[in-house]
């Protein structure tokens, strides 16, 4: 059997999607999937994933209805705009929700470890964390990621 | 060919389409031809690349009036 291990480190909701979706992605073809969620990536493991979102500010490459100066991205309540924007765009154009693809992983059996020294370090409570995950570090992902035909870190 | 089962995967974007493929094969039993209709453009390479991978056989590939249709053949 074919293996993957992806690395996610980030918690915004652009690049929450590449790991869940490659994730979901290489376990429907039939590959044992293994994500390690290390620093912020840890966010995308919690149950309520509404904190998960997208800055325009230092993102310039973010698609925009209209060119917006720095200036005003930094306003109170634009993160919130733009997280519902995208949101409302993904939902139009048919792509799934973070939610939809992590249930798909779980579902198809890719393990999911979070952590620990994360854990640690920023104090997260693990009763905020879906169920069915696993706590470990770096030398327990190394020991499946040696084995993988594919291995990402985002 | 028979059709046992159908997929509308229209309004669907990548990779819901080959998810809900792959969920659909699950309970067929093996010969059994899945027929998926999809609105996505990069379903026609996931579709054959889903079949290449999986041994599952993509019997046929077409489009019809902006939709694609896929028949695929459960190993």
């Amino acid at each position: 059997m074919k293996k993957m291990a992806i690395i996610a480190t980030k918690g915004t909701l652009d690049m929450a999607y590449p790991p869940f979706i490659l994730a979901s992605t290489a376990a429907a073809l039939g590959y044992e999937v293994q994500v390690f969620f290390t620093f912020y990536g840890l966010q995308l493991l919690r149950k309520d994933l509404s904190d998960v979102k997208i800055s325009p500010l230092a993102n310039p490459a973010m698609p925009m209805p209209v060119p917006m100066p720095v200036l005003v991205q930094v306003l109170p309540g634009m993160e919130t705009m733009a997280t519902m924007m995208m949101k409302d765009k993904l939902k139009k154009k048919g792509v799934a929700s973070l939610e939809e693809l992590r249930t798909v992983c779980q579902e198809a059996d890719v393990k999911f470890i979070a952590c620990q020294m994360t854990v640690d370090l920023f104090e997260f409570d693990k009763n905020d964390f879906i169920s069915g995950i696993e706590y470990g570090g770096a030398a327990m992902f190394m020991e499946f990621a040696g084995e993988t035909d594919i291995c990402l870190f985002v | 060919m028979n059709v046992d089962k159908e997929l509308d995967a229209r309004g669907l974007n990548c990779p819901l389409p080959i998810l809900k493929t792959k969920k659909s094969l699950a309970d067929m039993t093996p010969g059994q031809v899945l027929k998926v209709v999809s609105t996505d453009p990069g379903s026609i390479k996931d579709m054959q690349a889903f079949a290449n991978q999986t041994g599952n056989a993509l019997v046929s590939s077409t489009e019809e009036k902006g939709e694609y249709v896929f028949l695929m053949q459960k190993k």
